[in-house]
């Protein structure tokens, strides 16, 4: 009995060993390539080189805004804008009511208890509730301050420039002006800029209170004014991204119609000839190979920037994808439907039409909606490459190193259009798939 | 009398199926019309149009060709040179696929009716999927270059948030149709919930998730190319660098595209004999 169940322990133990190699090998093996990356990718470094301090800027400045009192030191005008920005700047006589002009003084309510004021001669005093009063001047061509030699490390302070962090705020001093700044939670300006009359009336007044701008019916001013909005352009991110829906659609659906037919000559049941299914999977291979990021480039040369040219990469890459999987599909086809169909004396196009359209519309249909959703994205990236749609914006926007608060508005956007395209599809794909008979 | 049953119905197919043409053909006309006039919109939106365009397609490919085959003795060393980018990017697709489809494993875990450990969290964890999925890697990556500056890891973290997400679904589905019994099994001799879905659930949904995963990796493997492309390193910043320097060093830009197209087709063909082993060998 021993003799017989010998062979058995030995298959089984090796078994076993085999078992317990690939239990510890397989985690061993990737344990070293990530090693590797880890090295390769010289991690190590990145993280003394990244900027984490443009990390806490990017992170507050989208969720807040910061306002700029500026005084220019040689006219001795002060003006206060949001975010400095000239679209931004509040209309003479109507500043915020934390800044309020004294004669020449200037002064300023920081929050947390601290006050700048700016006075004429290049000077400005800061009166901080547990550090005390800081006196500062633009005097024999120096910056010259009440601090004394030892400075707080909050201060930094060259020959020609002043700076103080103060909490929520920052002060500083040059030659040419003297500036601070206030941040603000929220995102300012969103629905109306400052020149516009209906800039800091709710939503109720607007609706059913009387006429701000005596010209014009308020909803239809209200909405002028919103859709025109200089700072945040509401008109040209509806439109790009529009444009990026549009892109995905021309592009899915215009390489569906191409693929359809291509397809046909590569499926072994309905082509006969072999050079014909062989050349046409090779082109598939080839659009598909080519990848879109090169069809972007070379389709951009030859019409430059915009929606066109982000369409026809999508539609390039996507025949090669649909064709593939129409091929399949179609090579999967159900011979005896055909036959069915022939068998009432139909002719080759209406045995097409009834005996193999109905059998593959279905996985066609949900193919082409499941990249519609998928090309959304594509069509962001590609219009951030070859510049169009929304992914134009979010690069423009990203390259000013600023506008944080409009970066983090086309990220919610476009998260929000990709999702909105993947229910679309979705419900379209159940209606048009179940809707004709079972669910309902 | 007797007949108007039959006849009613026969007259009611009829009409049903003359609405049906109708609204097929109203459908198609629409979506014919849609088709058009938003490529007139696009064309009409483009810095270019397509007319003029068209003739000018050939004119690049053309361009790079001419110079690349002047300077084909070069070509061998041009791919010698960039096959460390290459490496790169594919390294980049590699990891944040291994990354993201374990991510994506442990929060399809959690997601799925019947299986999840907190089933009050299902939707929690399905809607960070959601938002996962939905966030382009272009948009990721920007943000984490600006931050951490240019270079692979921005890519690589961005490629595989949008892989736990994009895998994450798909998984969820594969677990959905699991059977439950090797669950009660493992569970009904004092197994904790890590040991039940390891030895209840992972060996009989595996194949499915490796497959899924190879098509991953084969879509991140373009995804890396093209951040690259926006400066996170790797083959597509190569590429960048070769295209915006213009005439002069096509022969290097020619060299890429070649090396890419190789790349995506050598990794497009491999994906998919495995998955054909890895589907065909679960069947059998």
């Amino acid at each position: 009995m021993t003799d017989a169940a010998a062979p058995l322990y030995d298959q089984t133990a090796r078994l076993f060993a085999r078992k317990r190699l690939i239990a510890f090998g397989l985690p061993a093996l990737v344990l070293i390539y990530l090693t590797y990356v880890f090295f390769s990718f010289g991690v190590p470094g990145l993280l003394e080189r990244a900027r984490w301090d443009n990390g806490r800027t990017l992170v507050s400045d989208a969720f807040s805004y910061k306002t700029h009192v500026t005084r220019d030191n040689r006219s001795g005008k002060v003006v206060v804008a949001i975010e400095g920005e000239r679209k931004g700047t509040y209309p003479a006589g109507r500043s915020p009511d934390w800044v309020t002009t004294d004669g020449t003084a200037t002064r300023i309510d920081l929050g947390h208890g601290q006050t700048a004021i700016f006075l004429p001669g290049k000077k400005v005093i800061l009166e901080l509730p547990d550090f005390g009063k800081i006196e500062a001047q633009y005097a024999n061509r120096r910056v010259e301050t009440s601090l004394g030699a030892k400075l707080p490390d909050w201060v930094s302070l060259s020959k020609s420039r002043l700076s103080i962090e103060l909490e929520g705020a920052r002060l500083t001093l040059t030659r040419n002006k003297t500036e601070v700044f206030r941040y603000f939670p929220g995102w300012e300006l969103f629905f109306f800029t400052l020149n516009s009359p209906y800039y800091g009336h709710g939503p109720l007044e607007i609706f059913f209170g009387p006429r701000i701008d005596p010209t014009r019916s308020n909803i239809i001013g209200a909405w002028h004014d919103f859709w025109n909005n200089a700072m945040w352009r509401h008109s040209d991110v509806a439109w790009a991204l529009f444009e990026t829906v549009l892109m995905a659609f021309l592009g899915t659906f215009g390489a569906a119609i191409v693929a359809l037919p291509f397809a046909f000559i590569a499926a072994k049941n309905f082509s006969p000839l072999i050079a014909l299914r062989f050349t046409a999977r090779r082109l598939f291979d080839f659009l598909r190979g080519v990848d879109g990021l090169i069809w972007t480039i070379l389709l951009s040369r030859a019409f430059g920037p915009g929606p066109l040219t982000g369409s026809l990469a999508i539609l390039f890459t996507d025949t090669g994808t649909f064709g593939k999987m129409f091929s399949e599909a179609l090579e999967n086809v159900d011979d005896k439907q055909i036959e069915g169909v022939r068998s009432t004396g139909a002719n080759a196009a209406q045995s097409y039409r009834f005996g193999v359209i109905p059998q593959i519309m279905p996985v066609l249909l949900s193919q082409v909606l499941y990249y519609l959703e998928s090309n959304t994205r594509s069509a962001t990236i590609i219009g951030a490459i070859t510049g169009g749609g929304i992914g134009l914006l979010l690069t423009q926007a990203m390259i000013t190193q600023k506008d944080w608060e409009e970066v983090t508005y086309y990220i919610v956007l476009i998260v929000l259009m990709v999702m909105a395209m993947d229910t679309f599809s979705g419900w379209l794909r159940n209606k048009l798939i179940n809707g004709g008979g079972g669910r309902r | 009398m007797t007949q108007t049953p039959a006849i009613s119905i026969h007259e009611d197919y009829l009409a049903l199926v003359r609405r049906r043409r109708l609204y097929g053909g109203i459908l198609l006309v629409v979506f014919v019309a849609l088709m058009a006039s938003g490529f007139n919109l696009a064309d009409a939106r483009n810095a270019g149009s397509f007319r003029n365009g068209f003739t000018q397609i050939f004119d690049f490919p053309a361009d790079v060709i001419g110079e690349a085959s002047g300077k084909l003795n070069q070509l061998p060393a041009h791919f010698l040179r960039f096959f460390p980018a290459l490496v790169e990017t594919i390294n980049i697709a590699a990891v944040s696929t291994l990354i993201g489809a374990s991510g994506a494993v442990v929060m399809s875990l959690f997601a799925t009716r019947g299986l999840a450990l907190w089933p009050r969290a299902i939707p929690l964890f399905r809607r960070v999927m959601d938002f996962t999925r939905a966030m382009p890697e272009i948009v990721v990556a920007l943000v984490l270059i600006y931050v951490l500056g240019g270079g692979p890891v921005p890519a690589m973290i961005a490629i595989a948030f949008h892989t736990i997400g994009a895998l994450g679904k798909l998984f969820s589905e594969v677990n959905e149709n699991a059977s439950l019994k090797p669950v009660e099994g493992v569970r009904s001799v004092g197994a904790s919930w890590v040991q039940t879905m390891w030895l209840g659930i992972l060996p009989q949904v595996l194949p499915n998730f490796l497959s899924y995963t190879l098509l991953r990796f084969e879509i991140n493997i373009r995804a890396s190319a093209i951040l690259g492309f926006v400066g996170a390193g790797g083959i597509g910043y190569e590429l960048k660098n070769a295209i915006s320097w213009g005439q002069g060093k096509y022969d290097e830009a020619a060299a890429i595209f070649i090396l890419l197209f190789l790349a995506i087709v050598f990794f497009d063909q491999m994906s998919s004999v495995l998955r054909n082993r890895l589907t065909q060998g679960g069947r059998s």
